[in-house]
């Protein structure tokens, strides 16, 4: 018997619910920012911070609910969805609770604004409408698999949520980005729920279509060349997403429905000549609207050589600001060093605005340092492996690709939020998932979480219910 | 608050987020998606149990048979556990077999859903008699169903690792 042990199997062979997992997990993922609160407390304040108890037990109440639910009406979803996403919200609302106590945003604001208003409540309220949000998703979203119905309904709402900011009157210009609307007081960001909405459209799209676009197709040079005419969804989603950067100013937004759609065109078909055009097309159009859009060429200054920058550019231009939050934001990551300042303890408020939102991945990386910034981006990388597995094991090809492309997404969102604050791309006006302040962003993500823990529910399921006989459908008797 | 306690909690909170993700991945190799991670067993028993299997998934450990699947009691000894489609999209796909039964089809609520041109939305049903006998039925598909090159007419019982051909897809029992 020579056994070899580092060869194993996967199959879905049976399927325990790991609820109680999850629930030993979520208690982890409750107790870390209760204790990150705590540890802000005291190194700012030199005592246990009054609010900690609230804090605590309103993460737990939170997570606790979540929990029931999922317990209830999801038992055989995946274990670590829920807890990632509760520690990465736990985490955030502690980092922007951080940010609230620094003496430089609250002069900032008054300066500014005449007032200071903290974001940690706010957030915390975001977190509860979130949290509603995904209960809402799995008892709404019995069976994933009707969101197929919805294919061309969610182009259209989709279209409309994208195009939503560029309403006059409606849309707002938030520092060069049209990514706003504003309604009854409330700002919203729509393309965070267009994300959702449009990873319905392309998986209920691509499942149709994509015999045509796998097979008819001409060999050249070692790749699969689609005909002409198959270049059309490709070419409408290109045009789409170009319209967005060049009326929206926004890189993010734009890099995320294009790459989206290129990751589900790939899955769906396995061509790889895919992924190459839609590199080449991405290239070509963000070179062309780089060197002509103002807001995006400032950006593009502050990410070549911000320091340079920050010398030439005129003061109190939109370049300037640019390059100046761009230094402060390395400056933090650099200052953080491998163990970072300690939570509470740096100076990451000197890049002031959006400094909880849009930066405030270099708060972590300067108060956590090297060592803390890997551990959110592994935590990040878990979610989407979870996202990426439910999608392998789902049993319908409508599941699978929704469930890639929710995670697609959520990597490409990352990818462009972290890579755009360290500095390897230019950079754009996104949120961190869960982490960074805003309502728009926690809810929508809560929402595709839900549906992902809805997605894996089905795909692990053990015993899918006997279906009736077809047969009896056809001898039923008709009773006056 | 004193140098030395916020030193010691700023390397504790680090130490206790790198223990979530470690405890994190330990559930993720313990529930490789809800699937248990099997050894392959000897070789000796790899030859065995590959008989059939000429595609390229590891062959299952036959010794450890999955609790659920002996838990029932009526099931025989050399009955197939799962089902793996073989070829087509869904390959790779596996469904445990616990006495329910198996649609396959267009239809949405079909177990294994097919997205297969040559399938009709009820194409054919998979579901153990009372001696535990898994049997194949073709619910009077446009395309037909065929097990290993014969259209099903009737009801037949599937053979172990015998393929079941519904338009590009293949489906096959295993241990």
């Amino acid at each position: 018997m020579s056994v070899v042990t580092n060869t194993t199997t996967i199959g879905a062979i049976e399927a325990p619910s790991r609820r109680n997992t999850e629930l030993a997990l979520l208690g982890f993922a409750v107790a870390i920012p209760v204790f990150a609160y705590l540890n802000v407390g005291l190194a700012i304040d030199g005592e246990v911070p009054s609010g900690m108890l609230g804090y605590g037990l309103g993460l737990g109440l939170l997570a606790a609910v979540a929990h029931l639910v999922v317990r209830k009406w999801a038992p055989y979803s995946d274990p670590l969805l829920l807890p990632l996403a509760t520690l990465l919200n736990g985490l955030g609302l502690v980092l922007i609770w951080r940010l609230d106590q620094s003496p430089r945003l609250i002069s900032l604001a008054k300066r500014q604004y005449g007032a200071f208003s903290a974001s940690a409540p706010n957030q915390m309220m975001y977190s509860a409408i979130g949290i509603a949000m995904f209960v809402a998703v799995l008892l709404l979203l019995k069976d994933h698999r009707v969101l197929q119905r919805y294919t061309y309904i969610s182009m259209v709402v989709a279209l409309v949520l994208l195009l939503l900011p560029l309403v006059p009157g409606l849309g707002t210009d938030v520092f060069g980005a049209k990514i706003w609307i504003r309604i009854a007081g409330f700002s919203i960001q729509p393309g965070e729920f267009a994300k959702l909405v449009l990873a319905v459209f392309f998986s209920g799209y691509l499942m149709v279509k994509r015999d045509a676009l796998a097979l008819a197709s001409r060999r050249f040079m070692g790749l699969y060349l689609p005909r002409g005419r198959d270049l059309g969804p490709i070419l409408t989603i290109w045009a789409v997403s170009l319209l967005i950067l060049v009326f929206e100013n926004d890189l993010g937004t734009s890099l995320l429905f294009f790459g989206m759609f290129v990751i589900m065109l790939y899955v769906a078909t396995e061509r790889t000549s895919w992924i190459v055009m839609g590199l080449l097309m991405a290239v070509a159009g963000a070179v062309v609207v780089g060197s002509t859009a103002s807001h995006v060429q400032s950006r593009v200054a502050a990410w070549l050589d911000p320091f340079e920058c920050l010398k030439t550019a005129p003061p109190g231009t939109n370049m300037a600001y640019a390059c100046d939050q761009m230094t402060q934001v390395l400056m933090s990551f650099g200052s953080g060093g491998i163990l970072g300042t300690g939570l509470g303890q740096g100076n990451s408020d000197l890049i002031q605005f959006a400094a909880n939102s849009d930066f405030i991945f270099a708060t972590v990386g300067e108060e956590l340092g090297l060592t803390g910034v890997m551990v959110f981006l592994l935590l990040y990388g878990l979610i989407i492996e979870r996202g990426i597995r439910t999608s392998l094991a789902a049993r319908d090809p409508f599941g699978k690709l929704l469930a890639m492309g929710l995670s697609g997404a959520f990597a490409l969102q990352i990818f462009v939020v972290a890579g755009g604050v360290m500095g390897l791309i230019p950079l754009t006006g996104m949120t961190m998932p869960f982490l960074a302040y805003g309502g728009s962003s926690v809810i929508a993500n809560w929402a595709l979480i839900g549906i992902l823990i809805r997605i894996s529910d089905t795909a692990r399921r053990p015993a899918p219910a006997p279906a009736p006989n077809p047969d009896a459908e056809m001898t039923q008797v008709v009773r006056p | 608050m004193s140098e030395l306690t916020l030193t010691v909690m700023r390397l504790g909170f680090l130490a206790v987020l790198w223990l979530f993700v470690i405890v994190a991945v330990q559930v993720i190799r313990s529930d490789l998606f809800g699937t248990r991670v099997t050894q392959r067993g000897s070789r000796r028993q790899e030859t065995r149990t590959q008989q059939g299997g000429r595609q390229a998934a590891p062959p299952q450990q036959r010794g450890q048979q999955p609790p659920a699947a002996t838990g029932g009691g009526r099931q025989r000894r050399g009955a197939p556990t799962k089902l793996v489609v073989s070829e087509g999209t869904l390959t790779g796909t596996t469904v445990a077999l616990q006495g329910q039964t198996i649609t396959l089809g267009r239809a949405h609520d079909s177990t294994i859903v097919l997205d297969d041109d040559y399938a009709s939305s009820r194409h054919a049903r998979i579901y153990p008699d009372r001696d535990g006998q898994w049997i194949v039925e073709d619910l009077g598909s446009t395309n037909g169903t065929y097990l290993d090159r014969t259209r099903l007419t009737t009801p037949t019982p599937i053979p172990l690792g015998a393929p079941i051909r519904i338009g590009k897809t293949v489906i096959e029992l295993r241990k």
